[in-house]
């Protein structure tokens, strides 16, 4: 019984990872209704930004804020410079310079930081709690987590500017009728995303140890938690997030074997998109002919 | 253009009338009266890159060698080529060594996928692949890859070493293993479970994990759970450090070996906590140039000098610029018992004639021993405990 505690409990820890990664690939989703491979590579270049802050000096909720802002800054140019010029052209084309992308920023961050494991601090105090079955990090993790999620509900319920997003993604031509600058919100997509990107990895980092592959696994898992609540819907990513983590060790423990973990992720995956592709806690869209 | 068609066939027919007079001296392709061309992959882009610091090292000896004459008057052209870590790459770039090249072994290439990738390529073409840059077990085959030989001493030596120390020391131990699901972690695994033997119920726990997982959070609480008292962690230095740091967090203090993939202090203690690091049980076969015990050992010295002089951009601390000098120390010593006769059979016979070599920057006590029917050079390791600061070694050297 201790040991299936602990091993929800776990669970939950490293859910808490999947569920903010998850939470960036919902907004992309809802700016561009498209799932950005490189979202976690982008989430991997910006923990070492943040790496090389703190290296440099800095303390650590300075490097934090600068990590953020400079992320979100290059989300926007990214959107800019390699996105924009294939708005218009077909689906598999944009996911093709995604994953242009995420192999450039792997190899370039390779390249600059090398390939040997650094480790990253965490702001919160070490120790665990709960008896030892979380560390405070984990719990903290959770914590911003929900925080995040709290910020981009207030932000697009309550905001003119979260509205003009929403309205951008779902309908852009009336949207452009109506005065909105659609571009502009694609690339202020762009833009949140990475900066949720970026806590993701500063978050991720002092558990899994800051290295170029570091997103590679949790991002498959990123993306079944979001398929699982929604790729619409923030606070079903979360949900989803942490219902993998603790799936994946259950599931690794008692019943498939560590072997089979990954299978697990993706039989989760493929099932959702056969069984109810909006996720458990999507809307169904329907479009009108 | 009339007298270059004329000269071919006149240095043809001046060549095979030289044949006689040289005929002690045999040669392969890539030697000759001056130089021997020795070919080498190794991973200088990629997601392995830090192991490219061998093929540097191996270069700056050789340079090192030829500034002292060179190796029986011949001096080494060292031809050294990026395979990123990738198999096809490895083909391709061993297909351009033996081919375009014309070398006469392929030295110190690196990794097991592309050395397994390249196997069948150079065995088929009767190429020395010499002293592969890997641990996995499967390169002692003299039988079945005869042009195949290792150096360092392989995962299954070192497994068997440490169930020999636990049978002598803790016969009663409840083991725990954790280990990469492929042929790496799996290859320890059989080495251990051999050097077991009928005492391999002492093993009470395995999990595994893949290099997609992105924790081994699950499995560590799984170990703990089995009760077992001692743990063998044979993981990649990322998880090796996780495993470490969450054996501290879940207050679980079992005797822990780690397997040597993994022991680097900066590279994986380190990140991991040096303080959680304390009593770690690993072990080694060369000198570790960041232990205080060889400052004033000759073999270091020369080792400092050498890196100076001729790697000075190579880290003093990492200790794979003494694995590519000592391996390339073996490959010197092999072509001076070629002497004259040059031919890749001969190499063969000659890496496969070693007896009792000991070199400067190999543990004192660790001899290379090689035979016929024994393509594992290395055999020998000595167990080192963590301190904290640094790896104490301890006993002697023992083989598997």
């Amino acid at each position: 019984m201790e040991a299936f505690l602990h091993q929800v409990l776990s669970g939950l820890a490293t859910g808490g990872i999947y569920a903010i990664v998850a939470l960036a690939l919902v907004m992309i989703y809802q700016a561009t209704h498209l799932v950005n491979f490189a979202q976690g590579e982008m989430a991997m270049f910006s923990t070492y930004l943040a790496w090389t802050m703190i290296d440099a000096g800095l303390p650590y909720w300075g490097a934090f804020a600068g990590t953020v802002a400079l992320s979100f800054a290059l989300g926007i140019a990214i959107e800019r410079i390699v996105i924009r010029p294939v708005g218009n052209a077909p689906v598999l084309a944009v996911v093709i310079v995604f994953i242009g992308l995420l192999v450039i920023l792997n190899s370039v961050a390779g390249w600059i930081y090398t390939y040997t494991i650094k480790s990253f601090p965490s702001p919160f105090p070490g120790g665990s709690v709960l008896g030892g079955y979380l560390s405070r990090h984990e719990l903290g993790v959770m914590g911003v987590t929900l925080g995040v999620l709290l910020l981009l509900f207030l932000f697009f319920r309550f905001t003119p500017l979260g509205l003009a997003m929403r309205a951008a993604a779902q309908n852009p031509v009336s949207s452009r009728l109506v005065g909105i600058r659609v571009g502009w919100m694609l690339a202020l997509g762009w833009g949140l995303a990475a900066a949720i990107g970026a806590v993701a990895g500063m978050m991720v980092a002092p558990i899994v140890f800051l290295d170029p592959n570091m997103m590679a696994g949790i991002l498959l898992y990123g993306f079944a938690g979001a398929l699982l609540g929604g790729i619409d819907n923030p606070a079903g990513a979360v949900a989803g997030g942490l219902a993998v983590g603790v799936l994946e060790n259950l599931s690794g423990a008692y019943l498939v074997g560590t072997e089979l973990k990954l299978t697990v992720a993706l039989v989760l995956i493929v099932g959702v998109l056969v069984v109810r592709p909006s996720g458990l806690f999507g809307r169904v869209l329907v479009n009108r002919v | 253009m009339r007298i270059l068609h004329l000269a071919a066939p006149l240095a043809l027919g001046l060549a095979l009338a030289a044949a006689p007079a040289a005929a002690q001296k045999k040669y392969s392709p890539g030697a000759s009266d001056s130089e021997i061309k020795v070919g080498n992959i190794n991973p200088y882009s990629g997601p392995a890159s830090a192991y490219g610091a061998i093929g540097k090292a191996i270069g700056a000896y050789f340079a090192k060698i030829n500034d002292e004459g060179g190796i029986n008057g011949r001096k080494i052209t060292y031809i050294t080529l990026d395979d990123g870590y990738s198999p096809p790459k490895a083909v391709e770039q061993t297909r351009r060594l033996v081919e375009q090249d014309q070398v006469l072994l392929v030295f110190q290439s690196l990794g097991t996928p592309s050395n397994t990738a390249i196997q069948k390529y150079l065995n088929g073409r009767k190429v020395p692949q010499l002293f592969v840059a890997t641990g996995a077990t499967k390169w002692g085959d003299p039988k079945g890859h005869p042009w195949t030989m290792g150096w360092q001493p392989n995962y299954q030596t070192e497994a068997r070493i440490y169930a020999r120390y636990l049978l002598e020391n803790k016969p009663d131990a409840k083991v725990a293993l954790l280990y990469q699901n492929d042929d790496y972690g799996k290859d320890y695994l059989k080495g251990f479970k051999d050097g077991l033997g009928a005492k391999a119920s002492m093993i009470v726990a395995e999990a595994s994990y893949e290099v997609t997982d992105p924790t081994i959070d699950s499995q560590m609480v799984t170990l703990k759970a089995s009760g077992a008292d001692t743990f063998f962690n044979i993981t990649t230095p990322k998880f090796a450090a996780q495993a470490i740091r969450k054996a501290h967090d879940i207050d679980w203090k079992p005797l822990h070996f780690l397997n040597n993939v993994s022991n680097s202090v900066g590279s994986v203690l380190t990140p991991a906590g040096l303080d959680k690091a304390v009593g770690l049980v690993s072990s080694y076969y060369l000198k570790d140039p960041t232990d205080p015990q060889w400052a004033d050992d000759p073999g270091y010295k020369d080792w400092l000098a050498w890196m100076k002089k001729y790697n000075p951009d190579g880290n003093l601390t990492d200790t794979f610029n003494v694995f590519g000098y000592s391996a390339a120390q073996t490959l010197v010593q092999v072509l001076k018992q070629c002497g004259d006769d040059l031919t890749r059979e001969n190499v063969m016979k000659q890496a496969a004639s070693l007896k009792g070599l000991s070199q400067p920057m190999l543990l004192p006590g660790v001899k290379i021993n090689t035979g016929p029917d024994d393509f594992y050079p290395i055999e020998q390791m000595q167990l080192m405990r963590f301190n904290g600061k640094t790896w104490e070694l301890f006993g002697t050297p023992i083989g598997g």
